[in-house]
C-alpha cells in the first residue's frame, strides 16, 4: 500500500479546513480505506475536537519529533472506525516546532500502512502552510463564496503553482443556493471563474455542521445532512471515482459542472 | 527627473536594477537615490532592488547605510554589482548576491541616424502565466500577460501594459509620469487602473459582456474605449 497524501489548506481562516478534513477522513473510512490524519496546526489544535478523540491524547506530533515517543504511540486510534487514526497537534507549542522536512519524514514512515494521509492545514501562508504542504502529493483548497476567501485562495493556488505543488483541487464549502439564485452569493461558476481550477466538491451551508463538529461526530455520520452528502461524495472522487456533483438548485449549473466533472477543466 | 546623471534605473526579470554613478560623491548619490524613491514611491513600492555600484568601493557600512535607506522605503536591497573587491566583501558579509557588472547591457548611447531595415522594438516583459493574488510584477519597460491578472495582483510599468485575458487587478502604466502610456485588455475589470498621475476605478456592471478595451489619457482624464481595430 502506498498512501495518497492529501493536504487540506485554504489560506483564509475560519472557512472549514478542519471540519473538511474531519469528514474527508470519516468518510474515507467509511469507504473500506486505511485513513491517518495529521492536524499540523501546531499551537491552535481543533481537529481532536471535531473528531471527538480530545479526551485520548496523551502524545501530539511535536513530541513524534522530538523524540518523547514512537510514531504510533501518538495515533490515536478512532472510536468507531479501526482503520483511522489521528495525530494531533501540540498545543503548547508553535509552528516552528515542526519543519518542512520533518512532515515529509513522519509521512514517509505513513505511506506505506495506509491509504490515504489526510494533513489539515493551518491558515495563513507562513511556516505552518509550508509544513503542512511539504509532502502533500494532491491539495485540497477550502473556500467559501465570498470575495475574501477566494482571494486568499487565489494567493495559495499561486504558491502552490510556484512550488510545483498544483494543479489543487477546490472544495467550495458553505454554499447557500437560495443566496445564489437572488444573486447575493458567489456561484461555483464565479469562483471557478477566478481561480479557475478543477471542483472537487461543492458543500451547501447546513445546519447540522455545527452542532456535529461540538459533540466530535463528523456530519459526514449523519444521513439527512446535505453537506454531510457533499463530503461523501468529496470521499469518493478522492478515490478516483466519477460522481456527478449533487444538485443545489442552482440556476443552469448542474450540466455545466457535470461537464466539467468529466471533461476535467483545470488550468 | 533632474537625477539621472547619478541614478539610473531600470527593470530586470529580479526586480528593478539602480545604477548609481561612479564619480559623484557617495553621499550625494545616495540622497538623489532617496529623493527618486521618495517621489515616485507607487513605481517602487515593494519592488527587489539590485544595486550597481560600479568600480567604486563601498564599504561595508556604506552598504548597511544604504539597505537601511532602501528598507525605510519599504524596499529589500537584494544584490549588489561591482567591480570592486572591497565592494563584494562587503556585500557578502552583509548576505546580499553579488555578482560582476559586465552581465549588465549599458544603456543606449548610439547615434543610429541611418535608416535599418531591422525594426528594433522596444523593452518589455512578457508573463506567460496567470497573475494571481500577491503578485507584482516590475517594469521599466512594457508589460504584457498572456493569462489572466487576478484582484489582488499589481502591475507597474513605465510603458505600456497589454493583458491577453482578463484584467481583474491593479496596474500602473506609465508610472514614471508618460502620459501617453496605454492598458489594453480583452476584458477590462481592473480593481485600480494608473496611468502617469491619473487614477480610476471600474464602475460596477454585472451585466457587461467582455470586449477587448484600451484604457488611454485624454483632455487629462482616463478614457476607456472598445479596441480598434
Amino acid at each position: 500500500m502506498a498512501a495518497k497524501v492529501v493536504t487540506v489548506t485554504s489560506g483564509k481562516g475560519g472557512v472549514g479546513k478542519t471540519t473538511a478534513t474531519a469528514n474527508l477522513g470519516v468518510a474515507l473510512a467509511r469507504l473500506g480505506k486505511k485513513v491517518v490524519l495529521i492536524d499540523a496546526d501546531v499551537g491552535l489544535r481543533n481537529l481532536d475536537i471535531v473528531m471527538g478523540l480530545e479526551n485520548r491524547i496523551v502524545y501530539d506530533l511535536v513530541d513524534v519529533i522530538e523524540g518523547r515517543c514512537q510514531l504510533r504511540q501518538a495515533m490515536i486510534k478512532h472510536k468507531q472506525f479501526p482503520d483511522l487514526f489521528l495525530i494531533p497537534a501540540a498545543q503548547t507549542r508553535d509552528k516552528t516546532a515542526v519543519s518542512p522536512a520533518d512532515m515529509i519524514q513522519i509521512t514517509d514512515k505513513l505511506r506505506p500502512e495506509f491509504d490515504f494521509i489526510l494533513i489539515d492545514s493551518p491558515a495563513g501562508i507562513e511556516r505552518g502552510f509550508r509544513n503542512a504542504v511539504a509532502s502533500a502529493d494532491e491539495v485540497l483548497i477550502v473556500t467559501n463564496p465570498e470575495v475574501s476567501a477566494v482571494r486568499d485562495a487565489d494567493r495559495i493556488i499561486g504558491l502552490l503553482e510556484a512550488n510545483n505543488k498544483g494543479p489543487a483541487k477546490l472544495i467550495l464549502n458553505r454554499v447557500n443556493p437560495d443566496m445564489v439564485k437572488r444573486g447575493e452569493m458567489m456561484s461555483a461558476d464565479d469562483v471557478t471563474d477566478i481561480l479557475a481550477i478543477k471542483l472537487i466538491g461543492i458543500v451547501p451551508e447546513d445546519e447540522h455542521v455545527i452542532p456535529a463538529s461540538n459533540s466530535g461526530v463528523p456530519v459526514t455520520l449523519n444521513e439527512n445532512s446535505k453537506a454531510g452528502q457533499a463530503f461523501r461524495n468529496i470521499a469518493r472522487r478522492l478515490t478516483g471515482e466519477n460522481v456527478p456533483f449533487m444538485t443545489l438548485q442552482e440556476s443552469g449549473g448542474f450540466f455545466q459542472r457535470l461537464a466539467r466533472l468529466f471533461s476535467g477543466q483545470g488550468e | 527627473m533632474q537625477d539621472h546623471q547619478t541614478v539610473a534605473i531600470k527593470g530586470i526579470k529580479e526586480g528593478l536594477l539602480i545604477a548609481l554613478s561612479q564619480t559623484e560623491e557617495w553621499q550625494a548619490v545616495t540622497a538623489d537615490l532617496a529623493a527618486r524613491i521618495d517621489q515616485q514611491s507607487a513605481f517602487f513600492n515593494g519592488a527587489r532592488i539590485t544595486v550597481d555600484v560600479g568600480s567604486r568601493p563601498v564599504s561595508k557600512h556604506e552598504l548597511m547605510s544604504l539597505k537601511a535607506l532602501l528598507e525605510r522605503r519599504g524596499l529589500s536591497l537584494w544584490s549588489v554589482l561591482s567591480d570592486s573587491d572591497t565592494t563584494i566583501e562587503a556585500a557578502q558579509a552583509l548576505d546580499l548576491k553579488t555578482s560582476t557588472r559586465n552581465v549588465i547591457p549599458g544603456r543606449d548611447t548610439s547615434e543610429g541616424s541611418e535608416v535599418s531595415p531591422e525594426e528594433d522594438g522596444t523593452a518589455g516583459v512578457m508573463i506567460k502565466r496567470t497573475l494571481r493574488s500577491g503578485r507584482i510584477v516590475h517594469s521599466d519597460g512594457h508589460v504584457v500577460v498572456f493569462g489572466d491578472v487576478n484582484p489582488g495582483a499589481t502591475i507597474v510599468a513605465a510603458g505600456d501594459i497589454i493583458v491577453w485575458g482578463r484584467l481583474r487587478g491593479l496596474v500602473h502604466a506609465g508610472a514614471h509620469g508618460d502620459e501617453s502610456a496605454v492598458v489594453c485588455a480583452l476584458d477590462m475589470t481592473p480593481t485600480q487602473l494608473r496611468i502617469a498621475g491619473y487614477i480610476v476605478t471600474s464602475p460596477p456592471d454585472k451585466h457587461r459582456k467582455p470586449k477587448p478595451e484600451v484604457a488611454l489619457v485624454r483632455e487629462n482624464q482616463i478614457v476607456v474605449e472598445a479596441w480598434q481595430y
